[in-house]
């Protein structure tokens, strides 16, 4: 078979995962590709790179794509979401001293419990609460205020600002944050590093939201769609290696010893094993579903996802709706994905819309092959999101 | 021409960023301030206004400055430079010498223009000292940790040196992995084993 060599950009966090599995364990090169990994100091680099060719393909926040579509932040450029990589996987972490005046108002940390930790944070924030968020088009930032819009707090007191990860324990420890919300294992090294305190992870907030997808330059997907389906192939493969229990340890082992990570065993090894540890000298908490790869088709990318973040984006610029979302459900390409996966037999959900949050727990939907569980995927305060979209194949 | 301009540069590294100022100080720009890092991005805009910030292409702290810029309430809100891509060239070349710059309060491309080429040319010519710099440090480590686990092989085999090289190297070569590699695994072994 003839390989063709392929560069994909993406950034040093846990749920670059299935790119590294997809490179290490020849994936990729059973589909045909040289899989180049080319790390980025930022998501602004990242996305400068995959606008300009560079890169052909990039690890990014799942809505990157649509706000590059909709012209908005430094570079637009039509990029499309060919998969969701991870959902899940971000965590909320509190300042040592905000997290002491919490407790004071009698909270106690559950680590799942968005309700009553908003209610402890209105009594004891500051008069002015700073938070981190590694991007501004980030999940991290739509699911911080999709909580915090819920909770007493006056908005304009809460600023949200945006530090990248690597610094983001330092920011805590010289009191620049009282909270920030980031990837793992960034949560992980601010507990240990700055005596933060995991309150949340950002599965509690909403149980299925997709953090990051595998972005591609529109005119190049169309110029290349045998490629496309190669990679989608590869990755899919590797997300659902990685999705299988027994195959954690080796897991970790893998993306420790491989320098495109460049972390140690224990900064990777909470977000795979769901063992997190929120406080310093405390045992570890469970976190169902902390972080997913393939589980419950969670690399499909579903236009109403897309759609969700378009009524977000639409509400910080004060977009028209219809038009972010339409803009916003073109750049999920189900059509690719489908044409990719449906040669070798993956199962095809029957729609390529759901109505989002409606489903509190694992549900059986109609599939091509009748075998798809989709779910849970619950918003905390019970909100559901449909938009109505075409429910048949696209 | 209009030399009148304030400029803001973001470098953490000191020597760096005096590079950068010598060159936009002799191209006819006074006015150049410089801050280390992004904590003090706000503040600094708010109080300098400049019309022009150059910072590295992989500085992480483009991520807040990308933030500022969406800030629709902003007085100053820098802009990408990349946004206009009218001039490709340029563009490219930025891209390739490893700088991005942005522009505040809609400055005209023809004030811009020169200080770019400015400092192109000066990113380049650090960018080639400091690779030059990175692989004669390295290589410096590199042969330093050789000569420690030759030592350790001639004392230990009680072996001269040439042949405790040679032995790195035939291993480095059986296993298919670099002389460095092994050399540093041995000597990693040997201080557990102390």
């Amino acid at each position: 078979m003839n390989t063709t060599r392929i560069h994909c950009g993406y950034l040093p966090l846990v749920d670059c995962a299935p790119l590294i599995i997809a490179k290490e364990l020849s994936f990729a090169a059973q589909e045909g590709i040289d899989l180049t990994l080319a790390k980025q100091p930022s998501w602004s680099a990242l996305r400068d790179m995959l606008a300009f060719g560079e890169i052909e393909f990039a690890h990014i926040l799942s809505p990157m794509p649509v706000a590059m579509s909709l012209g908005l932040g430094g570079m637009p450029s039509h990029i499309d979401a060919l998969m969701v990589l991870s959902v899940n996987g971000t965590v909320i972490g509190v300042s040592a001293e905000l997290d002491r005046k919490m407790r004071d108002t009698g909270w106690r940390n559950s680590f799942c419990d968005p309700q009553s930790t908003s209610t402890a944070l209105f009594e004891a924030a500051p008069r002015r609460l700073r938070i981190g968020v590694p991007f501004p088009f980030s999940m991290h930032r739509m699911l911080l205020e999709t909580w915090l819009s819920q909770s007493p707090i006056d908005p304009d007191q809460v600023e949200i600002v945006t530090v990248p990860p690597p610094q983001m324990a330092q920011a805590v420890r010289n009191g620049a944050l009282d909270m920030f919300c980031v990837g793992e294992p960034w949560g992980s090294v601010a507990v240990q590093q700055s005596n933060a305190i995991l309150v949340l992870p950002g599965s509690s907030i909403w149980e299925f939201a997709p953090e990051k997808v595998l972005g591609a330059r529109r005119d190049w997907v169309t110029q290349n769609p045998s490629r496309c389906h190669a990679m989608i192939r590869a990755v899919y493969k590797a997300a659902h290696w990685l999705d299988q229990p027994e195959n954690i340890p080796l897991a970790v082992e893998i993306l420790a010893r491989s320098q495109h990570l460049d972390l140690p065993d224990h900064a990777i090894d909470p977000a795979l094993t769901q063992q997190i540890v929120t406080k310093l000298e405390e045992r570890p908490m469970h976190a169902d579903r902390f972080l997913g790869f393939h589980k419950g088709a969670a690399n499909f990318p579903w236009r109403s996802q897309a759609a969700w973040i378009a009524d977000v984006l639409a509400g910080w610029h004060d977009l028209d709706r219809d038009h972010a979302r339409s803009a916003a459900r073109d750049c999920f390409r189900t059509d690719i994905y489908r044409e990719a996966l449906t040669l070798i037999g993956v199962d095809m959900p029957g729609a390529s819309e759901k109505v989002e949050g409606s489903m509190s727990v694992p549900t059986a939907v109609a599939s091509s092959k009748g075998e798809m569980i989709l779910g849970p995927d619950r918003f905390f305060n019970g909100a559901v999101f449909d938009f109505g979209g075409s429910k048949q194949p696209k | 021409m209009h030399r009148d301009l304030k400029i803001l540069v973001v470098e953490l590294d000191q020597s760096k960023a005096l590079e950068i100022i010598d060159a936009l100080n002799d191209g006819g720009w006074h006015d150049v301030t410089v801050i280390g890092s992004a904590d003090a991005l706000e503040s600094t805009l708010t109080q300098q206004d400049p019309d022009i910030i150059l910072i590295d292409l992989a500085n992480p702290d483009r991520d807040t400055l990308e933030h500022l810029s969406l800030v629709s309430n902003a007085r100053t809100r820098p802009v990408a430079m990349f946004v206009d891509q009218t001039d490709a060239l340029m563009t490219q070349a930025a891209i390739s010498a490893g700088l991005s710059a942005y522009v505040v309060n809609g400055l005209r491309k023809d004030r811009i223009k020169p200080v770019l080429e400015t400092a192109i040319a000066r990113f380049r010519m650090i960018a080639k000292m400091q690779s030059e710099l990175d692989a004669a440090k390295q290589a410096l480590l590199d042969r330093k940790t050789i000569d420690r686990a030759k030592g350790l092989l001639m004392r230990a085999r009680e072996i001269p040196e040439e042949e405790a090289y040679n032995l790195l190297r035939k291993t480095a070569m059986d296993q298919g992995r670099k002389v460095i590699d092994v050399a540093a695994a041995l000597v990693t072994a040997a201080e557990l084993l102390q």
